[in-house]
């Protein structure tokens, strides 16, 4: 009880901080929606409730922008978060054998989560560092180069 | 000015300095200059570089070697082996695996010599781009100062309509005649917009001139705003592209307080004010349309057009929206001139184009060369070949958008009207380059794939034919492809061409429509005799 109230509040003052921050315009709904998400991960659908309260928009508004865009999670994710580079540029130079290697390591296809709530494994299109392709970002960090063998040792300093 | 030879940049962040950076550079001179090169080597400290793991870093250009952490002691020798005999010290090297995403903007100088011809990437990984008296230094804001004491709005256009001017989002769209546009149209407020959403697939030069030259985009921008009659501006950035909104905020605070952002700018009675704006991640954000509705805090769904956003476009206002590339050809195009920009390039592609060359290459990195260059010339020599014992079968060029180019199109010219010409598209200056291993219809399906992946969603052909055209691709791909699904794969790009509503959907059927003109052979060796000619393709349908 006391821990779901503690998330609930949690997830308040996140809401209040972000809407503040940026003068609760409502032109500003994907810069706010955007730093609930990082501070709290994701956005839970009591915090896009929130935000259309705090800036008197509907709720079908809110939701219609928070699924929309990648960079906005409306599920939970895992403590670290795999982006895995999906396109072209890095598939050609060896991606295609690390994204093989990454699910065959963390037994998950992409968009899953692992069972023990670790990682999250995401495919998405290009990051934008193609000159060293194939390119993962974990949390947000970022490795390039990657080959199939490094896997283990990479995700091994993650705990 | 005798050009140098190298280049050298020292880091000199907080904790650079606080590591010995000065005394780094300071030994950096003395050395250079006991061994009589110091005049054929360019030195400067660089604040920071954006990586603090290895610090102090040095870095030289051309080859890009990024040396850290360097201590005094290690100076002598980077001078003597690296900068004297031009061999590179492995093992003063920063650990390179291990990328902060950050130095990115630095690879703007691989592989090139600091005395090659630059206009968009002039400054980039030369300057403190945190520093605007460094860009001041470097020409900044002149081309500003001389159109509000020597030009009016309408000379600004007629000389970046004679400059010959393209836009390089990839339409190939004469510049100076949008500006014309957004200065005829009536509107109570005008606003400029800087495209920085860069997302097609293997680009990135945008984010090298965001995050090394700020400057030059706001100095563009205030340009464009006095040219047309604007008075606000936002630069939508990518959301994934944090240390660009970092410095182009910064850039904008500084210029604020030297008075060329604000209010009556230098007495001239002309006012413009600047924000950066974030994007979450999609990339139909790069449609002109649909970046607007995302400024205005809405799904990123393109609009119908006509209106065009020249007349009816941020908060239904007249919008002139140029993408960074563009914008950063306008300063020097003011600067020295129209007939000095036109003599670059071809006579209907002025200018200079930046590419991104990746794939199976010796070097991959970022060129900006005269339009009109061909294929085989980049690969040979700026891309250093094809990587040992690998031959050149094809490159797909401007990521998704662009088009798959055979090898039998390697000397057309790399310009807009060329490319038209021979059927196939420039796009956004990325270089895919693949060698025989390439599998064409594993390439397809990847190219498909980020369509049906991006695509809002919002028109028909787009949703459903994407994902239609993957269904189809991978069943080639498992050998499980007909040869009636070829003819489907043509109408479906038909589809996607003639009836989508934005630039996503009417250029997603490029691959479709390159793969079937150039590689049919190939394609139907997966459905008629069930084998990858690669040996990439899974085939896993017909194995037993």
């Amino acid at each position: 009880m006391t821990m779901e109230a503690d998330r609930h509040s949690r997830l308040l003052d996140a809401v209040q901080t972000a809407v503040e921050q940026f003068d609760s315009n409502p032109d500003e709904l994907i810069p706010i929606l955007n730093q609930v998400n990082r501070s709290f991960g994701y956005l839970p659908p009591e915090a896009l409730e929130e935000v259309s309260k705090r800036l008197k928009m509907p709720q079908s508004r809110v939701h219609s922008v928070a699924t929309f865009y990648q960079m906005l999670s409306t599920k939970p994710l895992g403590r670290h978060v795999i982006q895995f580079c999906e396109s072209a540029p890095c598939h050609v130079v060896g991606g295609r054998e690390v994204w093989q290697a990454l699910q065959d390591e963390l037994k998950i296809s992409g968009g899953e989560t692992t069972p023990d709530g670790k990682w999250s494994l995401i495919t998405v299109s290009c990051l934008g560092v193609c000159g060293v392709g194939p390119v993962l970002i974990i949390d947000n960090e970022i490795f390039g180069n990657v080959t199939p063998q490094q896997i283990p040792d990479i995700l091994a300093r993650y705990n | 000015m005798k050009p140098y030879r190298s280049m050298v940049l020292v880091s000199s962040d907080t904790k650079s300095l606080e590591s010995g950076a000065q005394d780094v550079f300071r030994n950096l001179q003395e050395q250079t200059r006991a061994l009589g090169i110091a005049d054929e080597i360019s030195l400067s400290m660089v604040g920071d570089v954006g990586r603090h793991d290895a610090v102090p870093l040095v870095i030289v250009y051309p080859e890009a070697v990024i040396y850290g952490p360097v201590k005094p002691g290690d100076v002598q020798r980077i001078v003597e082996e690296h900068l004297y005999k031009g061999r590179v010290v492995p093992e003063l090297q920063a650990s390179s695996r291990e990328l902060s995403g950050r130095i990115a903007w630095l690879s703007a100088r691989k592989g090139t010599l600091p005395a090659e011809n630059r206009i968009v990437l002039e400054r980039a990984g030369i300057i403190d781009p945190t520093n605007i008296e460094d860009y001041l230094l470097h020409n900044g804001y002149e081309a500003l100062g001389k159109v509000l004491s020597e030009m009016t709005p309408a000379q600004v256009i007629d000389e970046v309509k004679a400059s010959g001017l393209r836009g390089r989002g990839g339409a190939g769209f004469p510049t100076g005649m949008k500006w014309g546009f957004v200065a005829k149209a009536e509107g109570a407020k005008k606003y400029v917009v800087c495209n920085a959403d860069e997302s097609e697939p293997g680009t990135f030069k945008d984010r090298v001139v965001l995050e090394g030259d700020p400057h030059s985009i706001i100095e563009a921008m205030l340009i464009a705003a006095y040219a047309v009659g604007a008075s606000e501006g936002y630069i939508y950035v990518r959301g994934e592209y944090v240390l660009a909104q970092e410095r182009l905020r910064t850039a904008i605070h500084q210029a604020e307080e030297m008075g060329f952002l604000g209010d009556n700018i230098f007495g001239s009675g002309f006012s413009f004010h600047l924000h950066v704006h974030s994007g979450a991640g999609a990339y139909i954000c790069g449609e002109e349309t649909a970046l607007i509705e995302s400024i205005e805090g809405k799904r990123g769904e393109p609009r119908s057009r006509p209106p065009y956003p020249t007349t009816n476009g941020l908060w239904g206002m007249p919008t002139l929206v140029n993408n960074v590339e563009t914008l950063a050809n306008i300063p020097p195009i003011l600067r020295k001139g129209a007939a000095w920009y036109k003599a670059i390039g071809t006579p209907s592609s002025p200018g200079t184009k930046v590419y991104t060359i990746m794939g199976h290459v010796n070097v991959t990195g970022l060129i900006e060369v005269p339009m009109g260059i061909t294929l085989r010339e980049v690969i040979a020599i700026y891309a250093k070949g094809m990587k040992p014992g690998r031959t050149f079968k094809l490159a797909q060029t401007g990521g998704s958008s662009g088009s798959i180019i055979p090898a039998s199109l390697q000397d057309t010219p790399m310009d807009f009207d060329s490319f038209a010409k021979a059927g196939v598209a420039l796009g956004s200056g990325a270089l895919l380059i693949c060698d025989e291993d390439t599998c064409v219809v594993d390439l397809a399906k990847v190219l498909v794939n980020f369509f049906r992946v991006e695509s809002c969603g919002k028109c028909t052909p787009c949703r459903i034919g994407n994902q239609r055209a993957y269904t189809l691709l991978t069943n080639i791909a498992n050998g499980v492809g007909k040869l009636e699904d070829l003819e489907e794969l043509r109408t479906l790009n038909d589809s996607l061409t003639q009836l989508s509503n934005c630039g996503l959907g009417q250029t997603a059927g490029t691959p479709l429509r390159d793969v079937l003109n150039h590689f049919r052979a190939e394609v139907e060796a997966h459905i008629r005799l069930k084998v990858c000619p690669s040996g990439v393709c899974p085939m896993s349908g017909h194995k037993n």
